[in-house]
């Protein structure tokens, strides 16, 4: 029957990660911003809520939640409403711990979900997006080229979180000779310093600042047959960028609510002729616009992760809710920055950072997972 | 547990439903739209017998809708609005011109006393195709319905009817071509301004009540709306809607909780702009496909055609209002207060259905312009779902006073 109501478990995470995102994220989010830094321990203090991958299963010591897109975009909208440079920081493990999860080898699990339920912040990552302007998932130009029985990987990526800190990444390539499509894609385990592997600087993105994201360069580097994914069987690429692309959607959302809030704040107390601006229909019917389609978007949202849920494919759903989501994020932060005038364009007021960030959600696929 | 599957039930009843919609309402589209005003006879009474034989069923829900004190979890609003968006998907204009008690009898449903529902409602279980209208607007009165200037006067038993009314969607079907009624909104006290304003209950042939005019109109041309004046109309005393008591104008609980009926009515609203979005989306998408033109889902968005990304758009469009719709009428049926999202819901598949309508027959090119094809005539159906049952400017007014707790005073 048809329900919107989140279970009990449900609200409780998103307690939790709303308490995370009011105190330890939003407080913090402008300094970290400017000192293009990630606020100290906030990685350690975020890992021991459980919160970026709690569906691990018992038996590799996980807090074996279950499973759940829905239950992802709840949280992940909190954690966006709280910052989203520090949100994609402490979600990229999940980027390896949940395709591990649902195609990974025996082995690959006991060592990877291992890793993702110790105390420590786990130093892992995923290296999808590549840095052209029509990068394409289905047609990534990373290649991996069959080399005796392991394998030679070529190409560039970027946007890789948590790129300088991490130990391994999860390189996703196209299999030489594959044609174009989702199917011919797999994801291969590089550890830091493995030969032909170059670690470039830490980005300069316009947004985002306080993550530590970085371009990879794959100049003919050799891994081993079990570093591949799976084992040589095919992983479900096209799902693992539907739960992507829901993941990115949720964030989205935290960001335009944010913004949203805060704007609605901010008409409130702000006077002009003495009146709050928010008696005036330009300012007040902008901001029902803002509730509105933000409120339309979270219904998408939660629908593609439902259909996830089922088991059942979400590419296009995902595909058009993020179309849609990228779109109305950019004008909500936009609107929010209209309505504080000149304040809106100055950097101690947080609606500029939010449209910086709601601008990368355009170019922004696979850099976080439900 | 949130959850986007409908009761097994529901989704049966939705697709015969939706299946009415492809025999009855289709194959006549077009010629009802050309033929202004004609009466689409086959669904009319294809409707009548279904909605007798399920015991109004279809009706029901709306008229329901606003019962309070119910612990037991009902599903009647999420029932009407996914009946409404079938409907509405064969025709629009057609579904206005449904046989049922729709405004009129939302307004019985949630106002009424158990003497007035029996009398104004049961019929519609019986004989003939019946209707009911909502007679609020006035040319000199529209979203501010505090205006009205229609009089009703006590004179013994009898309430005096005087005053012209306007866009009353199926005004004629209902008091003139049917046994059914109308309700009429009327000032018992014009000094008292919104607090006198009350809902009175009009049956058909009344003397004193007459049909002066159908308006031509840009889409649903099958639904007629008509201007009614009413000269020296009696009624009886007891065909006031609630009470007859002018409460002073600071708390009017008499006006506010009539008017709380549109956030009843408003979420069919909405399904039925979702319904013409919908159609035209599905028309659009079939007849691109026909010419090789599907929609590359998953790879760059750089790499797209702008059709492609438009027809996506498009989907996205007329999912999220429809979502937007069922969560208002969930909220109804769960017994939460809707206001703001039963505006919101109205207030955005009024806008976006309009946009995906108009990308239709832009998609089409010269075909989509020409009235071989639907998309036109869709795309003039859509406009009145921005429009009526308050303009998508009075939704926001809504939404923006709800969100920062003002009154219709301080955010006017």
């Amino acid at each position: 029957m048809f329900d919107l109501e989140p279970t009990e478990e449900q609200q409780l995470m998103v307690q939790t990660a709303r308490e995370l995102a009011k105190n330890e994220m939003d407080p913090k989010a402008h300094d970290a911003d400017e000192a293009a830094a990630l606020p100290a321990e906030f990685l350690k203090r975020s890992w021991e809520l459980g919160l970026a991958c709690a569906a691990i299963p018992e038996q590799y010591n996980g807090a074996a939640m279950e499973r759940s897109a829905v239950t992802g975009a709840l949280i992940l909208e909190e954690l966006g409403a709280g910052d989203l440079a520090m949100a994609l920081a402490m979600l990229a493990p999940a980027g390896v711990a949940y395709p591990v999860l649902d195609f990974g080898t025996e082995a690959q699990k006991e060592h990877y979900l291992r890793a993702c339920t110790g105390n420590e912040f786990p130093q892992l990552t995923a290296a999808l997006m590549e840095p052209d302007y029509d990068f394409d998932p289905t047609a990534l130009r990373t290649t991996a080229k069959k080399h005796g029985a392991g394998y030679v990987l070529t190409g560039k990526k970027c946007l890789v979180p948590n790129g300088a800190a991490a130990e391994t990444y999860l390189v996703y390539a196209r299999l030489e000779g594959a044609a174009e499509g989702f199917d011919g894609v797999a994801a291969f385990f590089v550890p830091k310093g493995t030969a032909g592997l170059t670690v470039g600087e830490k980005e300069k993105n316009m947004g985002v600042h306080a993550l530590d994201s970085v371009s990879l360069t794959l100049a003919n580097v050799s891994v081993s047959p079990d570093a591949r994914l799976g084992g040589e069987g095919p992983i479900d690429f096209e799902r693992i960028m539907s739960y992507a692309r829901v993941a990115l959607c949720a964030l989205a959302l935290g960001v335009a609510r944010r913004s949203y809030e805060f704007s609605v704040e901010y008409a409130k107390e702000r006077k002009t002729w003495g009146q709050p601006i928010a008696t005036r229909q330009s300012v007040a019917f902008t901001i029902a616009d803002m509730r509105m389609e933000l409120d339309a978007a979270r219904l998408l949202v939660w629908e593609a992760a439902w259909r996830l849920d089922r088991g059942e494919s979400a590419t296009k759903e995902s595909y058009v809710t993020k179309m849609i989501v990228d779109e109305m994020v950019l004008k909500v932060t936009d609107e929010a920055v209209m309505i504080m005038g000149g304040h809106g364009f100055i950097r101690e007021n947080p609606v500029e950072r939010w449209l910086r960030n709601a601008r990368g959600f355009a170019a922004f696929e696979g850099l976080a997972l439900v | 547990m949130i959850n986007f599957q409908h009761h097994e039930m529901l989704t049966n009843l939705a697709n015969a439903v939706e299946q009415i919609a492809k025999d009855h309402m289709r194959p006549f589209t077009r010629e009802v739209d050309e033929k202004e005003h004609s009466n689409p006879d086959q669904y009319v009474k294809t409707m009548y017998e279904v909605l007798k034989m399920t015991g109004g069923a279809m009706s029901s829900p709306v008229m329901g809708a606003k019962q309070e004190g119910e612990k037991k979890r009902r599903t009647g609003n999420v029932t009407s609005v996914c009946f409404v968006e079938k409907l509405a998907w064969g025709d629009c204009g057609m579904y206005l011109a449904t046989p049922m008690p729709l405004l009129g009898g939302a307004a019985v449903g949630a106002a009424g006393t158990p003497e007035q529902k029996a009398h104004f409602l049961k019929r519609f279980q019986e004989g003939e195709p019946k209707w009911a209208a909502m007679a609020i607007t006035e040319p000199g009165s529209g979203s501010d319905s505090g205006s009205i200037q229609t009089t009703a006067v006590l004179e013994g038993d009898e309430w005096v009817l005087n005053g012209e009314k306007i866009f009353v969607t199926a005004g004629k079907r209902s008091v003139e071509e049917s046994e059914g009624f109308v309700v009429v909104w009327a000032t018992v006290d014009r000094k008292a301004g919104r607090a006198g304003i009350k809902p009175f209950l009009v049956d058909h042939h009344t003397p004193g009540m007459t049909v002066t005019k159908l308006e031509k109109k840009h889409g649903i041309r099958c639904s007629d709306t008509a201007v009614i004046v009413f000269e020296n109309c009696r009624i009886p005393k007891d065909y006031l809607l609630g009470s007859a008591e002018v409460k002073p104008s600071a708390s009017a609980a008499g006006f506010k909780g009539a008017m709380a009926t549109f956030d009843a009515t408003r979420p069919p609203v909405a399904a039925s702009a979702v319904g013409v979005g919908r159609a035209a989306l599905e028309y659009t998408r079939d007849y691109l496909a026909e010419r090789g033109v599907t929609p590359r889902y998953g790879i760059n968005r750089n790499k797209l055609t702008s059709t492609e990304k438009e027809l996506m758009r498009m989907e996205a469009k007329v999912k999220a209002s429809w979502l937007l719709t069922l969560k208002a009428a969930w909220m109804a049926d769960i017994g939460e207060p809707n206001n703001l999202e039963a505006s919101e819901c109205k207030c955005l598949a009024g806008r976006d259905m309009v946009w995906v309508c108009q990308k239709a027959v832009e998609l089409l090119g010269p075909e989509g312009y020409s009235r071989r094809h639907l998309v036109e005539k869709w795309m003039r159906d859509s406009k009145i779902g921005d429009i009526y049952e308050g303009t998508q400017n009075i939704q926001k007014l809504v939404v923006a006073r709800r969100i920062f707790g003002y009154s219709r005073e301080q955010l006017a």
